[in-house]
């Protein structure tokens, strides 16, 4: 049988995926499944690991029978997954040691900022890059061994394995106990806090600082190339790709070139610029990280800015505030007024993130006047998400070479169209939306038939893109200047309102 | 021709009975009032609140009137909502079919673009969201007529300009005209609002089978039609999945 598709898992936040593209990349059929949220105490986010397998067992046959076709047709298969989620699982017996703790869980605060102090900062931005932060899973591992009696010596022992979930995933793909392949992508490996991101290896100095034992770890591969093949789900199938998903959706959007960028509009936001092979240092805030390796070519290097509070703005305007009954209804209400009306919504919920990262922001909202109604605040609400974007946008600017000509977009608030024009309005470039949404899925799917022979090379992926629509800058630049100028001054307001304890 | 409706007459009696008062009622005094079985109540309810005619109050239970009823004479669908619902479905259309994709629903007797998918060939091509088409004139509109969405009184008034030879410029023709549409289930438009244009569009419904929008494809007339001038039945599958899969997720139960 002549291999007809590539299989993409999609293992989310909140969902599996699998989704099969045919050789232009369109989708074929989804099968999607959600998975329970633990929440045990405030600010930890639990998932299970063994609901996540068994999810993703019984999805492979919905999606390959909706689509009619037989495992002999797929030709590989690809996975994209939630970063930094970290799960510990026992090496003999395949069972996880606990639930995985995911990316949004906080548990590890205070362990931040004691690496703020010692060693500080720049002992980590030089080895891998990352300033310490509460998603990467190198403090999630420290935080395990100090929190559960015994298991660090288990590790040392060699009885524990490491994962993200694609590991967890390919692990159990491909024999679990019965010699289920221990491996990782470069991408995900440089959201560990423990791969040098210049070599690609795990940094002794970094594994030491963490005291997390090498015997634990995957093996560090590229993002594209033959791992080896399903024995269960999908048996003699090639996995070919695995991809942390902000970089699965760059590669989905076909961001190939230095200088290409791609934001994904969610309740946060991620903006990724391709910044070729190079290793570019952020000056402004921004995280270097690792867009993809594609066999034993050089590595590929993006910069990344993620954007704390975007849809969920909207989310909290209609949940909290209650004044629209849907998301999509933020449009309908900011069109009901001509401009803002002055008013500007800074939404810092918990600190201003990237390029400013202050933790002692909180959200305000200036320029309140009698003159304004739910339509200003609408308004203010979507250009809040169009401003924050800019200014991630600025930082990229400043650190790279290249400057940014057009920025391809996806995710749910792609279609507000106020939005997207605002966007191109304040980044005073055109915004692009793709003819498939679903980017993520289809960046794992991208790679796994590069791997596979599936597609010849990247011009023809390049090929495979279409715009779906486009968003031309229109906005007068001296209204764009000093729009811009009040945000910022917006910002400022925003500063300094939390105190630490005790302050006056 | 059948009697009234019984489970009707008592869903009538209920919104009577919930908009007598200023209280929210529990779902016993609701059925002790009209001397109905619990059962049979909380079924109507429920159907009500489905239809978002009545609203129960998530701490106590109770129910009152639900803010849909004080809007019934404007549309029930934000069109921004209808965007963000048929987004995949219209990507999807667009690239099987390889033609834009428009959807439409009607604005004082004329046609609101408020979705456009490019023609996936990275052609030069501008997003027309926002512009106003002829109800006339166009296939988006023949459905919103045929179906109901749009008055065909508001299309009059907006006059049947004859932007070709091809329109249908009198209300005699166009009402034959809608009168297949509603036979075969869509609608198509071939050189009658431009030359060498060409569009078929096809119902997209709510709740209760009620027509929301509209959902078409449009390009150079050779493109959308055959030889003998009639619209491609490939499309035409094509175009009908799609609007039938966007009413699926917007409640529509049959389509």
């Amino acid at each position: 049988m002549v291999a007809r598709y590539v299989l993409s898992i999609d293992q989310g936040t909140n969902s599996t995926r699998c989704i099969l593209f045919d050789h232009h990349g369109r989708m074929v059929s989804v099968a999607q499944r959600v998975h329970q949220q633990h929440f045990p105490r405030p600010g930890w986010v639990e998932h299970d690991a063994v609901e996540i397998w068994r999810n993703l067992q019984r999805l492979v046959p919905v999606a390959l029978s909706d689509a009619g076709a037989g495992a002999d047709e797929v030709a590989a298969v690809g996975i994209a997954n939630q970063r930094e989620t970290t799960v510990l699982w026992d090496r003999r017996t395949g069972v996880p040691l606990d639930r995985a703790i995911v990316w949004q869980d906080t548990r590890t605060a205070s362990l931040v900022d004691d690496l703020r102090q010692r060693p500080g900062e720049e002992f980590f931005l030089e080895r891998c890059s990352l300033p310490p932060s509460t998603y990467f899973s190198a403090l999630r591992i420290r935080w395990l061994f100090d929190h559960v009696s015994g298991l660090e010596q288990r590790a040392k022992d060699g009885e524990v394995l490491f994962g993200t979930m694609e590991s967890w995933l390919i692990w159990n793909l491909t024999g679990g106990v019965n010699g289920g392949l221990h491996i990782t992508d470069a991408t995900n490996a440089s959201r560990t806090m423990l791969m040098n991101i210049r070599t690609l290896t795990w940094d002794e100095e970094l594994l030491a600082f963490f005291g997390v034992p090498r015997t634990m770890l995957p093996e560090i591969r590229s993002s594209a190339e033959r791992y080896g093949e399903a024995r269960s789900v999908l048996p003699g199938v090639g996995i070919t790709a695995a991809l942390g998903d902000q970089q699965a959706a760059l590669f989905g959007q076909t961001c190939f070139s230095p200088g290409e960028a791609k934001c994904t509009y969610g309740t946060g936001s991620f903006l990724l610029l391709n910044t070729g092979t190079d290793v570019v240092r952020s000056r402004h805030g921004l995280l270097t990280t690792v867009a993809y390796q594609i066999g034993d070519r050089p590595p590929v290097y993006a910069l990344e800015g993620s954007i704390a509070v975007t849809g969920s703005l909207v989310q909290w305007f209609r949940d909290r505030l209650g004044l629209i009954s849907s998301a999509p209804e933020i449009e309908t209400l900011a069109l009901t007024v001509e401009d803002n009306g002055g008013c500007y919504i800074v939404p810092a919920f918990s600190g201003l993130f990237a390029p400013r990262w202050r933790s002692d922001a909180r959200g305000v909202i200036v320029g309140l006047t009698s003159y304004i109604t739910k339509g200003h605040l609408a308004r203010a609400v979507l250009e809040a998400t169009g401003w924050q974007t800019r200014e991630v946008v600025d930082a990229m600017n400043a650190d790279s070479s290249v400057a940014l000509k057009q920025l391809k977009v996806d995710g749910g608030m792609t279609a507000d169209n106020l939005l997207m024009q605002f966007v191109a309005d304040v980044l005073d470039v055109p915004v692009v939306r793709p003819m498939v949404a679903e980017t993520v899925s289809l960046g794992a799917a991208y790679a796994a038939g590069l791997a596979a022979g599936y597609w010849p090379d990247l011009e023809v992926l390049r090929r495979n893109w279409h715009r779906a629509a486009q968003w031309m800058p229109d906005m007068d630049p001296g209204r764009r200047e000093a729009e811009y100028d009040n945000w910022q001054r917006a910002v400022e307001r925003s500063l300094g309102w939390m105190r630490p304890p005790g302050s006056p | 021709m059948a009697g009234p409706v019984q489970s009707i007459e008592r869903a009538a009696a209920i919104l009577r009975l919930l908009a007598g008062g200023p209280r929210r009622l529990g779902l016993g005094e609701v059925a002790a009032s009209l001397g109905l079985a619990k059962g049979t109540t909380h079924g109507i309810l429920r159907t009500l609140q489905h239809v978002d005619f009545v609203e129960q109050d998530a701490a106590t239970g109770k129910y009152q009137l639900g803010a849909a009823l004080l809007h019934l004479g404007t549309s029930y669908l934000d069109v921004n909502e209808l965007r963000s619902r048929s987004i995949n479905w219209a990507d999807a259309l667009a690239a099987r079919s390889g033609e834009a994709v428009r959807l439409g629903t009607p604005l004082e007797g004329r046609v609101l673009v408020v979705h456009h998918v490019f023609r996936p060939d990275d052609t030069l091509q501008t997003l027309d969201v926002g512009s106003l088409l002829p109800l006339h004139a166009s296939s988006l509109g023949k459905v919103l007529l045929a179906f109901g969405t749009a008055p065909m009184e508001s299309a009059l008034e907006s006059g049947l300009d004859a932007y070709t030879r091809h329109t249908l410029a009198t209300p005699e023709e166009l009402g034959r005209a809608l009168a297949e549409v509603r036979d075969v289930g869509w609608a198509a438009e071939v050189q009658e609002m431009s030359m060498g244009e060409a569009a078929v569009a096809a119902p997209i419904r709510g709740h209760g089978g009620l027509v929301v929008g509209a959902i078409g494809l449009s390009g150079p007339v050779e493109r959308i039609c055959h030889g003998q001038g009639r619209p491609r039945p490939n499309l035409i599958t094509l175009l009908r999945e799609a609007a039938r899969a966007i009413s699926r997720d917007l409640g529509a139960a049959r389509w």
